[in-house]
């Protein structure tokens, strides 16, 4: 059994609200944060929507994803990272993202996994 | 190799937790190592103990049980994606005070430590459904 940190890519393509898998996958990451492996967090396809600012989803009963994202960079996540195509395509400013959030071109999408020990793609 | 599994998807809606099991099977057939199968979100409904298919369709606990007796493979349902499912073990269901268990005992309930843990031991995490 290695002891070495593994790199963790997460690759969350769901929407925010659409899926308990978009929770799943963020907890995931927070926990691997919270045992000092090295995790990153990529938002892919329907999953940049996640990115979306001004989320008022208390009105609709469900628990505000956004207030979790804003919280990453006290767990050591300062940077989440988006498909830059995909942010495109649903017409999204990253800049109003509810944390600091890095687009990626294809190339860097396809760098960032390579580069990764384990992919969590949910 | 070391192999972790990481079961996203409910064995009721589709092929993934069957093509899993099978993946463990064959992975151990040819000598690599299953450090643990970690069930996440609705790869919890893998576990439950009250799961009833028709005769003519392909077993969805009974692999599980035999690669947890005969090839010592480690089952863990994640604690929270398998409280909000109602799969609770003894434990649980005493806690939460409710009618009984509905894991099945070859299942271990725990946290996601246990994936971070499957991350770090092995050389592989394969996902499957999700």
């Amino acid at each position: 059994m290695s002891d070495q940190p593994k790199q963790l890519l997460v690759v969350v393509r769901r929407t925010p609200y659409g899926s308990s898998l978009a929770r799943t996958a963020l907890d995931a990451a927070l926990a691997m944060a919270a045992f000092e492996q090295p995790v990153q967090l990529l938002f892919l396809g329907e999953g940049v929507l996640q990115l979306v600012p001004d989320q008022h989803s208390q009105s609709v009963g469900a628990r505000n994803m956004s207030g979790l994202l804003a919280s990453l960079p006290m767990y050591d996540i300062e940077t989440v990272y988006a498909d830059e195509a995909s942010a495109l395509r649903y017409g999204l400013d990253l800049a109003g993202a509810p944390v600091p959030t890095e687009a990626l071109s294809a190339a860097q999408v396809h760098q960032m996994m390579i580069e990764s020990d384990h992919i969590l793609g949910c | 190799m070391i192999y972790s599994l990481v079961v996203m998807s409910s064995p009721a809606s589709g092929q993934s937790t069957a093509t899993a099991a099978r993946f463990a099977q064959a992975a151990l057939a040819a000598g690599h190592k299953i450090h643990r199968a970690f069930f996440l979100d609705d790869g919890t409904y893998t576990g439950s103990a009250n799961g009833v298919h028709p005769q003519d369709e392909t077993e969805r606990l009974q692999p599980w049980l035999e690669l947890a007796e005969t090839q010592g493979v480690e089952l863990v349902l994640c604690i929270s994606s398998a409280l909000r499912r109602g799969l609770l073990d003894e434990a649980e269901a005493n806690r939460y005070d409710k009618a009984g268990a509905t894991a099945h005992p070859a299942f271990i309930v725990s946290g996601l430590g246990q994936l971070v843990d499957a991350a770090i031991a092995s050389d592989r995490l394969i996902t499957f459904g999700g």
